[in-house]
């Protein structure tokens, strides 16, 4: 029982980092209706921009994740209006827009090990560690709740994950911003009409997911102690579908999504020996299942096509 | 001198060029050349979905590694020989295909894309588990001995690509003839307007079944082949069969989408950037993925529909059909815009001006 409860904490710390990266995914595709495929590598290029701050400026990490937010913001939206806008709209092929984001899903990649290094490298904890031998960052210090040991970082990464939804909400719901964000998402034409700025509301949208893939990319860099070029990748597919469970039009599907896939996941490695080495079948059954079933996903909404 | 002339004479050019070239070139271009025609069937295959049926994928890597195993496995553990691999490869890719493209009926576009690409994230992965070569653990190399050439008149490498060659022609043939078929029309019907499809009798999920199951036999036939030209059947490297599912999307693109020729010319294009860039900057590998990504994106602004479809336009404004063929094709553009499907003439050959082969318009917003 208690290896039982430790694979579920386990399965939270990651839910929270697949959560996060999810959340990015819908921020895009409700603002404006796409997938976006380079999330994970924006995402990974802004958690090597944020090593090097750590590393060649011995800046801290609690100031170094603000500013690559800030700059992943500025980044996520230079994207959006050079090389996304131009390929992208009604009318226009969704084949061009795809091999765009794949290259900057290639480009991406290489560029971060370019311009800052191609090694694994440590992460520095925002939160409490002990030194240890293993691990140049320290490791997580444990505290002990109701007989269960849990991490520090299980911890810092549910408190982040319920500070970005807090955030989102509080953006979406309760100031004018958000719900020109949301007209723009509802009907790019009408919320044109009553006088938003509709493109200045896709770049946001598109600078918004650019932070939270870049705070997402670094906690989890801390939590697995280092970066390293594969990182994001994989936590792409995981957050792919968490997201595709959730349905990519909800906020709260995704964090409910990354939740499930995520212990699904822990349960797996834990119970299931003859899936050890391929645990990708789980996030990729569990899309599989959810589009058989409910291809609108759990909390998404169906969409009605007009002829 | 008139379209057709020049359509004829270039053909002959062409086919004269291809089959001169093995006696041409030495050996390492040989195995370049073979490489580019086993590429240009996946992406032909590729073409066939993504181009005239409108469902993107990106995991045909996988069909192509499944194709590529088979061949090899069946070669090297039960000692078939090589040539009688390719319809079981082609038969096995296709029954993969079926299973993907039935839950593939669900979601379309950028979603489609979304749940190939885990299909090329996994594929490595279980053949890293189960895979237990010659050559190691997801590793398969053949006898070199099993691909000799069954011709004396032509050495090894020259009858790996005459090889390739015949049976590029006769999928081409293939994927031509059937793009101007009922069933053609039916899948480029099915990626324009896929309600209206349905209201004039066409059987959606046949259409798409079949296509995906078409597409990814081409894919696992071209992995065949790889095995000839390649003397392996790899799938240590986990990237790898997401790097070729973006390769053969990258030639289809490059190329130009849903025409017949773009995938030849884009997987040429491709193979040999790649072959003559690779050790061009020493010490900086990582900069070639860099430059590919940047090429990738820079040619979807400046060549958005392909070369193929670039070249369509410049001969259109070299040579401007005749006052004849003109109001035929505006015929052509008029019931293309309307978009009725299945009718005559909706169809992409001989393309009329103005109205680019593309892919499908995006249909909604979500």
């Amino acid at each position: 029982m208690d290896l039982f409860v430790s694979f579920i904490l386990n399965g939270i710390g990651n839910g929270a980092i697949y959560a996060s990266v999810a959340l990015a995914l819908v921020l895009i595709f409700r603002t404006t209706g796409l997938l976006n495929l380079a999330q994970g590598e924006m995402a990974l290029f802004s958690t090597y921009f944020a090593w090097w701050l750590t590393s060649s400026f011995g800046m801290s990490i609690f100031l170094a994740i603000p500013v690559t937010i800030v700059a992943s913001m500025a980044g996520g939206a230079a994207i959006e209006r050079t090389l996304i806008r131009p390929v992208y709209g009604p009318g226009k092929s969704q084949l061009n827009v795809l091999i765009v984001m794949l290259g900057m899903f290639l480009a991406l990649n290489a560029l971060a090990q370019l311009l800052f290094s191609d090694q694994a490298e440590p992460m520095p904890k925002p939160w409490p560690t002990n030194s240890s031998a293993g691990d140049p960052t320290g490791s997580s210090q444990i505290v002990e709740v109701l007989g269960q040991r849990i991490s520090w970082a299980t911890i810092a990464l549910a408190i982040a994950l319920v500070v970005e939804c807090v955030v989102l909400y509080v953006l979406f719901q309760r100031t004018k911003l958000g719900l020109k964000l949301r007209a723009v998402a509802n009907n790019t034409e009408s919320a044109r009409l009553v006088g938003i700025n509709s493109s200045a509301m896709l770049m946001l949208g598109w600078a918004l997911s650019a932070g939270l893939g870049a705070f997402a990319g670094t906690l989890a860099a801390s939590a697995r102690g280092s970066v390293n070029p594969g990182l994001m990748a994989i936590i792409l597919v995981y957050a792919f579908s968490a997201a595709a469970l959730g349905g990519f039009d909800s906020p709260v599907g995704a964090v409910v999504g990354g939740m499930v896939v995520a212990i699904a996941e822990a349960l797996t490695i834990g119970y299931v020996d003859a899936l050890s080495g391929i645990e990708l079948v789980v996030p990729f059954g569990i899309i599989l299942l959810v589009l058989l079933v409910r291809p609108q996903g759990l909390f998404g909404r169906r969409e009605v096509e007009r002829v | 001198m008139t379209r057709t002339r020049l359509r004829i004479l270039v053909g002959i050019l062409v086919a004269a060029a291809a089959l001169y070239a093995p006696y041409y070139f030495q050996a390492p271009t040989n195995a370049d050349l073979s490489m580019a025609i086993y590429f240009a069937i996946a992406a032909m295959g590729l073409n066939l979905l993504t181009g005239f049926n409108g469902q993107i994928s990106i995991g045909h890597g996988a069909f192509f590694g499944v194709g590529a195993f088979t061949s090899a496995i069946l070669v090297d553990s039960y000692g078939w020989s090589y040539e009688l691999t390719l319809p079981v490869a082609a038969l096995l890719a296709a029954g993969l295909g079926v299973l993907v493209g039935i839950p593939a009926l669900r979601v379309r576009g950028l979603y489609l894309a979304l749940v190939t690409l885990g299909l090329a994230v996994l594929f490595p992965r279980v053949a890293l588990k189960y895979v237990d070569g010659t050559g190691g653990t997801a590793l398969v190399r053949p006898d070199r001995d099993s691909f000799d050439s069954l011709l004396t008149f032509l050495a090894n490498d020259q009858w790996e690509y005459v090889e390739c060659l015949v049976v590029a022609v006769v999928l081409f043939v293939l994927a031509w003839n059937l793009s101007r078929s009922r069933i053609g029309r039916a899948m480029v019907a099915v990626r324009d307007q896929e309600l209206a499809a349905s209201t004039v009798g066409i059987h959606l999920a046949r259409v798409k079944v079949g296509t995906f199951a078409l597409s990814a036999a081409y894919a696992g036939i071209a992995g065949g082949l790889s095995v000839m030209v390649d003397k392996a059947a790899d799938a240590t490297d986990p990237t790898l069969a997401f790097r070729n599912s973006i390769e053969f999307l990258v030639a289809v693109v490059i190329g130009g989408t849903a025409t017949i020729l773009g995938p030849a010319v884009g997987a040429l294009i491709l193979v040999f950037l790649r072959t003559r860039t690779d050790g061009l900057i020493e010490g900086k590998e990582i900069l070639s993925p860099a430059i590919f990504g940047a090429a990738l994106i820079a040619v979807v602004f400046v060549l958005p529909d392909g070369v193929v479809g670039g070249l369509r336009r410049l001969t259109d404004r070299l040579l401007p059909a005749r006052a004849g063929e003109e109001a035929n094709l505006a015929g052509a553009t008029a019931m293309r815009g309307d978009a009725v499907a299945g009718s005559d003439d909706a169809v992409d050959d001989p393309d009329p001006p103005g109205a680019p082969p593309g892919p499908p318009p995006t249909k909604e917003n979500p």
